[in-house]
C-alpha cells in the first residue's frame, strides 16, 4: 500500500486517471463489488451536452425532441444556470462513463469511483437491470436502430417517419412490460431475430384480422368473445403485434421505442437506490484510499465539498425545496443499513432482526441484487431515518378542504410514512393506469381503451392528444373509457386517425 | 480490460441533425419572429442571432399523466412543528403539492432559444428564393476577430471576471447597509449618553439589531456576478459605399417600404462580404431629395408629386463632396413604384448616363408593387440595354427581388 498520495494539485492527466482508477478498483476488490470492465471516455462540455439531451444514448436516432433538450441545456448552460453534471454512465459492457475534460483531478477521481464502480455494480448486480437489459448488445442494438431509421427516411420521407416516432414517443411510457415475466435472455441474438421474424408473420395472419373479409366462415364461433382476451398493459407492444394497417417497417420502429423505453424502465424504478449506492461507494472508496494514505487532505477537503452539495436535502419550505433529493435518500438508507448492521440499537433489533449484527457487506449486496425503490424504501426505511428526516406524509384531497398532515415521524406515524414514500416511487401509481381493453372487430375496428384512476386522480390536459397519436398508430378510431361516480364505464375520450 | 479513451477530438455537434429537425418543426413561427425582426432591425444588423421563444404547449411532448386532483399523499422532509392531524390551508397558488405529474418544472411558460446568425440568415433568404449557391456565398465569413466587448451578467464560470464582480459585490454591500450604518451611528451615540438603565437595554438591543441587518447582507450574491465579453467581428477585406434611393411618395405604402427594405438589406449583405468597410447613405425623395438617417428613411411618408432626378442629382452631388471614386466602390440602389414627373424621366436618364452610372460600379433599380411600365421604367430600360452596370426589374413580392442582382453576381465572379 502506498503511503504517498497518488497526485497533488487540481490538474488531470490520463496517467493519473489510469493511477486513480487501479487505486479505486483495488479498493473496490476489498469490498467485492462486482463491475463490468470499465470504459472511461473524456469528453467536452459540449459533447456533454450532447449525450445530455440524447439521454444518455450514446448513439441516438435523429429526432426535434433530442434538438429541443439539446437547445433547453445547452441554453441554461450558457447562461450559467446550471453545472452540467460531473458524469455520465452508461449501462453497457464494458460500462461507458463520460469524464468532462474541466473538472479536476479530484472530482474525476470522485466520478470514477461514483460512476466506474458505484453504477456499474448496481447494473450488474440489480435483478431488473439483470432481466430487463441486455448490457452486452445494447451499443449494438442503438446502432442497429439509428441505422434502420436513417434508412426508412430516405425511402418514406423524413416527415413521415418523425411523425411515427412522435406518436411512439407519447406512448413511450405505455411500452413497457410491468408484470410479466421477462424472456429467456440467455437466447442469443441470432434467435432472437429470427423469432421477431416469426412474430412478424405471425401479425400478418393474424386470427383478429383473418376474420375479417369472410364474413360467414367465421373460425370463432363464439361471436361475442372479446379482443384482446384479457386488457393489455403495454400498448406499443398491442399496437405492433395486432394494428391492422401498419407497413413492416412501422411496426419495426414501433418496436425500437419499445425496446428503448424498456431499456431505460429499470433506471425509472431505481433512481434512489442505484444514485444512494453510486453515492454510498464513491463515500467509502475515496474514504479508503484516504486511509490508505493514496489521496491527501487537500482531495479529501475538494471531495467533500462535492459529496456534501450532492446530499443536500433542503427542508419542505425552503425556497431550494424540489422534493426528495434521490442522492441524499439513497446514500442515508445505504449508511443507515451499515449502522444497523455494525451497531444496532434496541429499536433496530425490533424492527430488523434479520439485519441487525449481521455482516454489512452481504446484508447491501442483498438490498442492491434484489429491490426497486418501492421495494427498497419499503423494507428498508429505518424508524432513526425518518426521524433524522423529520419526515412527515401530508394528504392533498380535493373533496377536503385543508391539507391534512397524515403521520409524522412518531411511533405511530412510522409505518404510514414508509408505506406512502414507497408508494411514492411506484410507477405503477405515478403513471395512469391505461390499458387496451377491447377491438370492436365485427364493426368500426375501434380500439378501446380503459382508465383505471387512483386515488380519483384524473388525467392530465394532454389526453386528448395522446389519443390521437394512438389513433393515428393504429389506424382507426380510438375511444378512452374510465368509471363515472357509480362505477359505470362512460366514455371519457376518442380520437380518429388523420385522413 | 479497462480502457481509457480521449474522445475530445471527434464527434463535435453531434446533436446539429436533431437542432436542425427541431428548427424545420416551428419553421412557421420561426418565420414570424425572423420577418418581424427585419422590420424591427436596421438593414446593417441582420447578421446575428434572433432569441424566439414558443408557448410551452406547442415545444411540449405529450403523454398520458395526471392532472392535479383526486387524493394524494405526498412525504416531505424537515417537519418542525407539525404533528398528526393537523389541518393545513390549501395554498392558494393551486400548485400541485410534491408529486406532480410534469417532470419540467422549471415555471417558464415560453420555451425560449436563439437563433444563430445562420439559422437568422437562411430564414431570410427564406423568402427571398435565393439559389442555393448564392446563400452559401452570403453565409460564409470570410474571416473572424474575437474581441472583447465589455462585461456581462450572464456567462459560463471560466468566463467570471473576479475584480468586477466585488467590486459590485462591494457597491451593493454598501447601498444596503448604508441606512443600517447610519442608524447604528446614531444609536451608538445616543447609548453612550444615556444613564437610564431601562432605556440602554432597549438601546442596546437596538445595537445588536442593526448589527444583526448589517452583518446579513450577504458577501457577494450572483447578481454581483459579472463576465468577461468577447464578440466575434467579421473581418473581410477594402470600402465601398451603398447609396439607398426610395420614393416616399404618397403611392409607396408600407408593404412595398418593407419590398424595399429587403432589397437594399440583401444588397447591404452582398457589398459586406466584399468589402472591410461598407457605408450606407440614405436618400429619399418626393418632389425633393433629402439625406436621412435608417429610421426617417424606412418610416417618414410623404404626399404629394415625384421628381426622381432630385434623388440622383442628390447621390451626384454627395459622391463628389463624400466619395471620390477612386477610394471607393460605389453602389446605387433605387426602389421606387415606378411614378415620375412625366417630364422629368428623361432627364433622369441623362443623370444616371453622364454623372452616374461611370462613377459606380453597379447601380440597381427595382420597381416595386406596381406591374405596368412607368415612365421612369421605360427611360432606364434604354439605358440598361447598352450598360452593363445598370440592372432593373420588377417585383411584386419579395420573391422577386433576388433576379435583380443575378447578373451582379455572375459578373462578380467573371472577373
Amino acid at each position: 500500500m502506498s503511503a504517498r498520495p497518488i497526485s497533488t494539485g487540481s490538474e488531470w492527466t490520463f496517467e493519473l486517471i489510469e493511477a486513480y482508477h487501479q487505486a479505486i478498483s483495488r479498493a473496490a476488490r476489498k469490498f467485492k463489488l462486482e463491475t463490468y470492465p470499465n470504459q472511461i471516455e473524456v469528453v467536452t462540455a459540449e459533447q456533454m451536452m450532447d449525450a445530455y439531451a440524447s439521454i444518455g444514448m450514446p448513439i441516438g436516432y435523429a429526432h426535434w425532441s433530442y434538438g429541443k433538450e439539446f437547445v433547453a441545456v445547452e441554453n441554461r448552460y450558457r447562461r450559467g444556470q446550471m453545472g452540467l453534471a460531473y458524469e455520465l454512465v452508461i449501462n453497457s459492457n464494458p460500462c461507458i462513463a463520460y469524464l468532462m475534460e474541466e473538472n479536476t483531478m479530484t472530482m474525476q477521481a470522485l466520478v470514477i469511483a461514483h460512476a466506474c464502480f458505484g453504477h456499474n455494480s448496481f447494473f450488474k448486480g440489480n435483478y431488473l437491470f439483470r432481466a430487463w437489459t441486455t448490457a452486452d448488445a445494447i451499443i449494438d442494438y442503438l446502432v442497429f436502430a439509428r441505422t434502420f431509421i436513417q434508412d426508412c427516411e430516405q425511402r418514406h420521407g423524413e416527415e413521415a417517419v418523425e411523425r411515427l416516432l412522435d406518436s411512439c414517443h407519447a406512448l413511450r411510457n405505455y411500452g413497457v412490460d410491468r408484470y410479466q415475466r421477462p424472456l429467456q435472455l440467455s437466447l442469443d441474438r441470432e434467435a432472437a431475430k429470427r423469432r421477431e421474424r416469426e412474430d412478424f408473420r405471425q401479425s400478418m395472419v393474424n386470427d383478429l384480422w383473418r376474420t375479417l373479409p369472410t364474413k360467414d366462415s367465421l373460425p370463432l364461433a363464439d361471436g361475442d368473445s372479446r379482443f384482446p382476451l384479457e386488457p393489455q398493459e403495454n400498448l406499443l407492444y398491442f399496437i405492433e403485434k395486432n394494428a391492422p394497417l401498419l407497413e413492416p417497417w412501422e411496426r419495426e420502429i414501433i418496436r425500437i421505442v419499445r425496446k428503448l423505453a424498456q431499456y431505460f424502465y429499470p433506471q425509472r424504478q431505481t433512481q434512489v437506490m442505484n444514485e444512494g449506492w453510486a453515492t454510498f461507494w464513491h463515500y467509502t472508496l475515496l474514504n479508503q484510499l484516504y486511509e490508505d494514505g493514496t489521496v491527501d487532505d487537500a482531495f479529501m477537503l475538494e471531495f467533500l465539498t462535492s459529496h456534501t452539495n450532492v446530499i443536500l436535502q433542503p427542508a419542505f419550505d425552503n425556497p431550494y425545496y424540489q422534493g426528495i433529493n434521490p442522492y441524499a435518500l439513497g446514500f442515508a438508507m445505504m449508511g443507515d443499513i451499515r449502522r444497523i448492521c455494525e451497531a444496532p440499537s434496541a429499536e433496530d433489533r425490533a424492527w430488523f432482526p434479520g439485519l441487525a449484527g449481521t455482516d454489512w457487506l452481504s446484508a447491501l449486496d442483498f438490498a442492491m441484487r434484489n429491490f426497486k425503490d418501492e421495494s427498497f424504501i419499503a423494507q428498508y426505511l429505518s424508524p432513526k431515518l425518518m426521524r433524522e428526516l423529520r419526515l412527515f406524509s401530508v394528504v392533498d384531497d380535493d373533496q377536503q378542504k385543508d391539507y391534512q398532515i397524515a403521520a409524522i415521524h412518531d411511533d405511530r406515524g412510522y409505518r404510514q410514512i414508509r408505506q406512502a414514500l414507497a408508494e411514492h416511487y411506484d410507477l405503477g401509481s405515478r403513471e395512469p393506469d391505461i390499458q387496451v381493453y377491447a377491438v370492436d372487430r365485427r364493426g368500426d375496428r375501434s380500439l378501446l381503451l380503459r382508465h383505471t384512476p387512483h386515488q380519483r386522480k384524473p388525467l392530465g390536459q394532454s389526453t386528448g392528444t395522446v389519443l390521437g397519436h394512438i389513433a393515428r398508430l393504429w389506424g382507426f378510431s380510438v375511444r378512452l373509457e374510465a368509471p363515472d361516480e357509480h362505477g359505470k364505464w362512460t366514455l371519457v375520450g376518442h380520437s380518429q386517425p388523420p385522413t | 480490460m479497462n480502457n481509457i479513451v480521449d474522445r475530445r477530438l471527434n464527434g463535435r455537434n453531434k446533436s446539429a441533425v436533431n437542432r436542425a429537425r427541431f428548427v424545420r418543426r416551428y419553421k412557421a413561427q420561426i418565420k414570424q419572429v425572423v420577418a418581424d425582426a427585419i422590420g424591427k432591425r436596421s438593414i446593417k444588423d441582420l447578421e446575428r442571432g434572433e432569441r424566439v421563444d414558443l408557448p410551452r404547449e406547442d415545444t411540449g411532448e405529450p403523454f398520458f399523466h395526471h392532472a392535479p386532483g383526486g387524493r394524494r399523499e405526498a412525504v416531505h422532509p424537515g417537519n418542525r412543528e407539525y404533528t398528526a392531524g393537523d389541518r393545513l390551508p390549501r395554498p392558494t397558488g393551486a400548485k400541485g403539492q410534491g408529486d406532480t405529474a410534469s417532470e419540467r418544472g422549471d415555471g417558464e411558460d415560453d420555451f425560449s432559444f436563439v437563433l444563430t446568425r445562420e439559422e437568422f440568415l437562411s430564414f431570410f433568404f427564406d423568402d427571398l428564393a435565393l439559389p442555393d449557391l448564392v446563400k452559401t456565398q452570403l453565409t460564409r465569413l470570410p474571416d473572424y476577430t474575437r474581441v472583447r466587448a465589455g462585461y456581462t451578467t450572464s456567462g459560463v464560470p471560466t468566463n467570471l471576471n473576479v475584480v468586477r464582480s466585488l467590486k459590485s459585490a462591494a457597491m451593493r454591500r454598501r447601498t444596503l447597509q448604508a441606512p443600517h450604518a447610519r442608524a447604528l451611528r446614531d444609536t451608538v451615540e445616543r447609548l453612550e449618553g444615556e444613564t437610564d438603565d431601562d432605556r440602554r437595554t432597549a438601546l442596546e438591543l437596538e445595537r445588536l439589531r442593526l448589527t444583526g441587518r448589517i452583518r446579513a447582507v450577504p458577501f457577494i450574491d450572483t447578481i454581483d456576478l459579472r463576465y468577461n465579453h468577447r464578440i466575434k467581428l467579421p473581418r473581410p477585406t477594402s470600402q465601398a459605399v451603398m447609396f439607398c434611393l426610395m420614393d416616399v411618395s404618397g403611392s409607396m405604402d408600407q408593404e412595398r417600404k418593407e419590398m424595399a427594405k429587403r432589397f437594399f438589406a440583401l444588397l447591404y449583405l452582398f457589398l459586406t462580404r466584399v468589402y472591410v468597410r461598407t457605408e450606407v447613405v440614405f436618400i429619399r425623395h418626393h418632389t425633393q431629395a433629402a439625406e436621412v438617417n435608417e429610421e426617417d428613411f424606412f418610416s417618414a411618408r410623404d404626399t404629394g408629386g415625384t421628381v426622381v432626378s432630385t434623388a440622383l442629382a442628390l447621390m451626384n452631388e454627395i459622391i463628389q463632396a463624400r466619395y471620390h471614386c477612386g477610394d471607393w466602390n460605389i453602389y446605387g440602389a433605387q426602389a421606387s413604384d415606378g411614378d415620375n414627373w412625366h417630364t422629368d424621366s428623361s432627364h433622369c436618364r441623362e443623370l444616371l448616363a453622364q454623372e452616374i452610372l461611370p462613377k459606380v460600379q453597379y447601380f440597381a433599380y427595382v420597381q416595386v408593387g406596381a406591374v405596368e411600365e412607368q415612365g421612369l421604367w421605360q427611360a432606364y430600360a434604354e439605358l440598361a440595354a447598352t450598360s452593363p452596370k445598370l440592372a432593373m426589374q420588377k417585383a411584386l413580392s419579395v420573391a422577386e427581388i433576388y433576379p435583380v442582382f443575378r447578373q451582379f453576381f455572375t459578373s462578380k465572379h467573371g472577373t
